[in-house]
């Protein structure tokens, strides 16, 4: 078995003749290795499923022949983790929690009138999180008048981010969580894609970046969305990651994470808010 | 199973489909039920005209086109009619045209579901009417 770990990964000399199973185990060890991420036992079967395009892309017959150009090529390593990512969302996702999000940030345009707030959406996927917030914020008309929020959205996944930045979603994305007048209001039909409107994709600001391992963006955030990203790193690497928020969150700031998810007994430098209930604040003021 | 569903009768929400086809009402049934339902149908708007002067349900997912009377011609008629309540009225349908969609709102639809759907899309929608 492989040892995976985050920042490097060495291979052990492939067997020409791994079996299929063999091969799974180092598919899934280079997704871990490079993103943190442990495949949940839920989602082991969807793995043939999942790596079927790449193969066909690449003509490989097999996922052995995969899993041993993917240990000599990052670039091949790159796409099975992308491949392998579980990237589902949905627009407004806990709905009731991104109102909250959009009351904070009007909050702290009132305490702080002259400041722009700073939004990251950590783990954007396909851009419906940021989205529905860029949404949220025009329809409340929060900097109207100056400027709309910031709002940074980053992904691991190179391919989520093209998605993202196109800003074009299927039939049925665009009908998962997303009222019928906000789509009507932010989308237009070409063909048989929702395209959003261009302004407001324009309001975010796409990047890939790796949590674990790549430099953290640049200045402090008034909110961190990392919402169903950190569920499947182990306990050290999830750690790793809070501390890392932790250093770019700007006091009276607050972190988002996803329904089942919490920093209770994770780590140290966050606390539940009292002001915003389910939501989370730094807990020493600044690092 | 069936025991409990009826004796939870009277705390159900209850659900009309009205579509013209008998497979959609199946499949729309099927889904409704495991959300707790307590599901009716009937294949025109004429029928869920009747039906819902009779008894209005909570919410209806309406198909547009149908025979002697359309999805549009039986919510404009809804609307205007003196029933009590206001059940929320999904659209389901074929018909994913921007112009359609609008024209569905204007005339007083809740939200609209195009079809082809499945279970979380179905269940998106009402949750977001706050039906499930
Ligand atoms: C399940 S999606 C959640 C999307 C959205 N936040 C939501 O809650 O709907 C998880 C996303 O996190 C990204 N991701 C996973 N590991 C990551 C890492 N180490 N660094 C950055 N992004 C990562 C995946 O590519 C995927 O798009």
């Amino acid at each position: 078995m492989i040892e995976p770990r985050a920042d490097t990964f060495v291979p052990r000399q492939p067997s020409p003749r791994a079996s299929a199973k063999g091969a799974m185990g180092i598919l899934t060890a280079i997704l871990e290795s490079r993103t943190g991420q442990q495949l949940a036992a839920n989602r082991e079967w969807r793995l043939e499923t999942a790596l079927k395009p790449l193969l066909r892309d690449l003509k490989f017959d097999t996922i052995e022949a995969l899993a041993s150009a993917a240990l000599r090529s990052p670039d091949i390593g790159d796409q099975v983790a992308d491949a392998l990512l579980n990237q589902e969302s949905s627009f407004f996702r806990d709905a009731a929690v991104l109102d909250m999000v959009a009351d904070a940030v009007e909050a702290m345009r009132t305490d702080h009138p002259h400041r722009r707030p700073r939004i990251w959406s950590a783990g954007c996927s396909f851009g419906q999180e940021p989205l529905s917030l860029a949404m949220l914020f025009g329809e409340r008309e929060i900097g109207r008048d100056t400027q709309p929020p910031e709002i940074v959205a980053t992904d691991v996944s190179e391919i989520a981010l093209t998605r993202a930045r196109s800003g074009r979603y299927s039939q049925f994305e665009i009908q998962r969580g997303l009222p019928v007048r906000r789509m009507v209001r932010w989308f237009e039909t070409e063909g048989n894609e929702w395209v959003a409107n261009p302004e407001l994709v324009r309001r975010i600001a796409f990047r890939r970046m790796n949590l674990i391992s790549d430099p953290l963006p640049i200045g402090r955030f008034d909110v961190i969305l990392c919402r169903n990203v950190l569920l499947y790193l182990n306990a050290e690497l999830r750690l790793k990651v809070f501390e890392r928020f932790a250093t770019v969150i700007r006091p009276g700031g607050v972190l988002v994470l996803g329904a089942g998810e919490t920093v209770i007994g994770q780590t140290d430098a966050f606390r539940p808010s009292p002001r915003y209930r389910g939501l989370y604040e730094p807990a020493h003021g600044v690092p | 199973m069936f025991a409990s569903v009826l004796t939870q009768g009277d705390f159900m929400k209850t659900c009309l489909v009205v579509d013209d086809s008998k497979v959609i009402r199946k499949v729309a049934r099927h889904i409704l039920e495991t959300l707790n339902f307590q599901v009716s149908e009937a294949c025109d708007g004429r029928e869920a005209l009747d039906s819902c002067l009779a008894s209005a349900p909570d919410v209806i997912l309406l198909d547009w086109n149908m025979p002697v009377m359309s999805g549009m011609d039986f919510l404009r008629a809804l609307r205007d009619s003196s029933i009590p309540t206001r059940p929320k009225v999904v659209f389901c349908t074929t018909e994913n045209g921007m112009a359609h969609i609008r024209a569905a709102i204007e005339a007083g639809a809740d939200e609209y579901v195009m079809k082809p759907f499945d279970r979380e899309t179905l269940e998106s929608k009402l949750q977001i009417v706050g039906m499930a």
